[in-house]
């Protein structure tokens, strides 16, 4: 089969579910919805192993698969294809789009079974999928653009898909308004790197930002900087970093399996994506890539300290997603792309495990997502449990989970790197602290301990349809790390397994320089970070399972710490009172002053001229007969002296 | 030889009287409030229309004014004819023949 054919197929089968559903949409039979949908996205998935496979054939050196669909735009100067490529980085990412995305889709005919609109939800769901296909495949900046706004458009209309909670409604426009400030930067950006280069395309934008840091370091003010600064703006909105992470929480408001979809797994990774994609031009502006370090640094920390004290399971999953995303943008900032799209692998599987592992949760218990409301449900779901245990281990990062690989090599890279710094190390190891102990207060109080399931509620297992992606992400969450395992450790491991997945990036993308330091370093270092989890995994088991007094006696003795804590640290209300309530009170205050007292106005004076004016001559056409005889004969009177005058 | 001057009438006798009565029909159409009255106008107009094509063709010795005289005539009787015809019928309707009857067309 060739190239264009299978790009062909592995872009339009989703579009192809999308229109099926999508004309259908008042059906309820959701199994059919379910399984034309999972079918198209089975068929994506069939050809990104295919295309992956062909790539794996392929020279080390020039490992990438471009097809050149025609072209998009032609004007004079600007040039934009329809033109899409794999290569090591967008093959990782279509491999979890559509492998994650196929088992979501499958978890979703279990879950969606008593909802009234199933048919119009996978329409949703597969329109999705094609523009994070669209994202991640294409060639330039515009393609990646179009599937951004695209993602966008799915997850606004995927949080409010019950809209008639006016709370969810809001969610989803919420996410929409946020999203479009980080779209204004993306859009930006997009302009910044074709004024300095005249260019669109990734590789060669990637080669002429080589060639441009090569001539010295670039100031503040350059276009490639500004334009670095931009996309990371789009970055922070699309992937739910500070300042512009507040939408991600809210988002929890839809289904379940598109919290695991889309918050979690695929489109909020899309930032840190598209900044692995433009590696090479990060790399030309390092001034940037502090900045994104510490955004990123402070974003794990503060959404891991929020995530301690909700009580609602997707709020604490969603900060855990947020905090995820800090990490991985701690990672692309201190130069450790390689370590970044990893962990965002790692993060795809074990999150996605997690959500849909609390969707199960949710629909067993009649949509209760209050955790103080669950405990002990161990027994009466023990795949949901035994998976999300395996999830859990994955993320707080125990040695030899996914997990662990991932975030230690962030946290390795922050140490080492010559962009990095070790109090970003501290930060970042304080955050993995906080992360072993929300995650395990959420393991105890869901699915340990005693049970606090009110009564008349029977929590069930789900349905094979919903256990079974869980079962494959769960096994995912545990293997899919190994492939990626660091240099240090793989020396002691018998047989030395290499670390796969640096050795498959590691033509793709720029790498930082590495400070020199001894194995020792890099022992002690994960050895540190490995007590502070175990210690702080310890601590939460003992607070919230053997001694259940102790979240008492610390909120008690810290009573205004955790309620600033427990109120997100009154960001939306200070977002409300700030920036929100004044610019619509300028806007009153336009509309009152500029817009009736000014624009009307000036309106209205010139409508009430035309009507004045016109009156005047209307007052000539009074209906008396003699009156016009009077004008005929006044004009032949004029005329004739007139013409007899002269 | 100014009185022989004066007494001898010419073209410009029979123009002046046709100027004149011209204007007295015209100020009857545009002065009087009566519609039969203001009929009677329009065919002073015509008719002094009339002398004048007659004076210009007796001077120049060309038929032509005759007989545009004769078309001018059959108009006039036709018009006449629809006018009286008109002012009957708006007789009937409104039970007065005052001009200012009929505004209705007024917008």
């Amino acid at each position: 089969m060739n190239d264009s054919f299978l790009f062909a197929v592995l872009l339009l089968a989703p579009i192809f579910g999308f229109l099926f559903n999508g004309l259908r949409f008042k059906n309820k039979n959701y199994k059919l919805a379910g399984a034309v949908a999972s079918v198209a996205i089975g068929v994506s998935f069939i050809c990104s192993v295919v295309l992956v496979i062909k790539l794996v054939a392929m020279p080390e050196a020039s490992r990438a698969i471009h097809v050149h669909f025609y072209n998009w735009i032609e004007v004079a100067g600007f040039n934009a294809n329809a033109a899409f490529v794999v290569d090591q980085i967008s093959a990782i990412m279509i491999l979890v789009i559509t492998g994650v995305g196929l088992l979501i889709h499958i978890f979703s005919i279990g879950y969606m079974s008593h909802d009234d609109r199933p048919s119009k939800y996978f329409a949703y769901l597969n329109l999705f999928i094609f523009n994070m296909l669209l994202l991640v495949l294409g060639d330039n900046l515009l393609i990646m653009f179009v599937g951004w706004e695209g993602v966008g458009l799915c997850s606004y209309l995927l949080i409010g898909f019950w809209f008639t909670d006016q709370e969810k409604a809001a969610a989803g426009m919420k996410a929409f308004i946020v999203n479009r400030i980080g779209d204004a930067g993306f859009l930006l950006g997009i302009f910044f790197l074709y004024v300095q280069f005249s260019t669109i395309e990734f590789s060669s934008l990637n080669t002429l930002a080589t060639d441009l840091a090569a001539s010295g370091p670039l100031g503040w003010s350059h276009p490639l900087v500004l334009a670095c600064i931009c996309l990371f703006v789009g970055a922070c909105g699309k992937s739910a970093q500070i300042p512009l992470y507040v939408w991600l929480p809210d988002a929890m408001a839809g289904p379940t399996p598109v919290s695991a979809l889309i918050h979690a797994a695929t489109m909020v990774t899309a930032g840190v994506y598209m900044i692995v994609r433009l590696s090479f031009v990060y790399m030309a502006a390092p001034q940037v890539m502090t900045i994104i370090a510490v955004v990123g640094g402070l974003t794990a920390f503060f959404a891991a300290t929020i995530g301690m004290t909700q009580w609602d399971i997707k709020k604490i999953l969603a900060y855990s997603t947020v905090s995820q995303l800090g990490y991985m943008f701690l990672g692309v900032g201190v130069g450790a792309f390689m370590p970044a799209m990893f962990h965002l692998m790692t993060h795809a599987f074990f999150k996605a495990l997690m959500f849909l592992g609390s969707g199960s949760v949710i629909h067993a218990m009649g949509e209760e997502q209050d955790i103080r409301k669950m405990g002990a449900l161990k027994k009466a779901m023990p795949i949901t449990s035994a998976t999300f245990t395996l999830g859990w281990l994955a993320i707080i990062g125990v040695p030899g989970f996914s997990g662990f690989f991932s975030k230690d090599e962030i946290l390795w890279f922050t140490y080492a790197s010559t962009q990095g710094s070790k109090w970003l190390w501290v930060v970042g190891v304080l955050g993995a602290g906080m992360t072993a102990f929300y995650m395990t207060r959420l393991m105890c109080l869901v699915f340990w301990g005693k049970s606090r399931v009110p009564e008349g509620t029977h929590p069930h297992e789900s349905p094979a349809s919903m256990t079974f992606p869980l079962i494959v992400l769960g096994v995912l969450s545990v293997v899919g790390g190994w492939i990626g395992i660091p240099h240090v450790i793989s020396a002691i491991l018998p047989g030395h397994p290499p670390n796969i997945l640096g050795h498959w990036l590691e033509p793709a993308l720029a790498t930082a320089n590495l400070i020199t330091t001894s194995a020792v370093v890099e022992w002690s270092l994960m050895g540190i970070s490995v007590s502070v989890v175990a210690i702080s995994g310890y601590f939460a088991y003992t607070a919230y399972i053997v001694k259940t007094d102790i979240p008492e006696k610390c909120v008690k003795a810290f009573p205004r710490l955790h309620g600033l804590v427990l109120n997100k640290y009154l960001i939306d209300e200070l977002y409300f009172g700030r920036i929100i309530n004044p610019l619509i009170d300028i806007s009153k205050g336009l509309w009152v002053y500029v817009d009736v007292n000014f624009v009307d106005k000036l309106t209205y004076i010139a409508s009430d001229f035309v009507k004045s004016i016109g009156r005047l001559f209307g007052s000539l056409q009074n209906g008396n007969l003699q009156q016009y005889a009077m004008y005929i004969a006044i004009g032949v009177v004029v005329m004739l002296s007139f013409i007899l005058m002269g | 030889m100014l009185s022989s001057e004066l007494l001898h009438i010419g073209l410009n006798h029979y123009l002046g009287l046709s100027a004149v009565i011209f204007v007295i029909g015209m100020l009857t159409v545009l002065l009087r409030r009566n519609l039969i009255v203001m009929l009677m106008g329009v065919e002073l107009m015509l008719n002094a229309v009339n002398i004048t094509f007659v004076a210009f063709s007796s001077f120049n010795q060309n038929m032509n004014g005759q007989v545009m005289v004769f078309f001018v005539m059959a108009i006039a009787a036709a018009e006449a004819a629809v006018g009286l015809a008109l002012a009957v019928t708006i007789f009937k309707h409104y039970k007065e023949i005052d001009i200012s009857a009929f505004e209705q067309l007024k917008s």
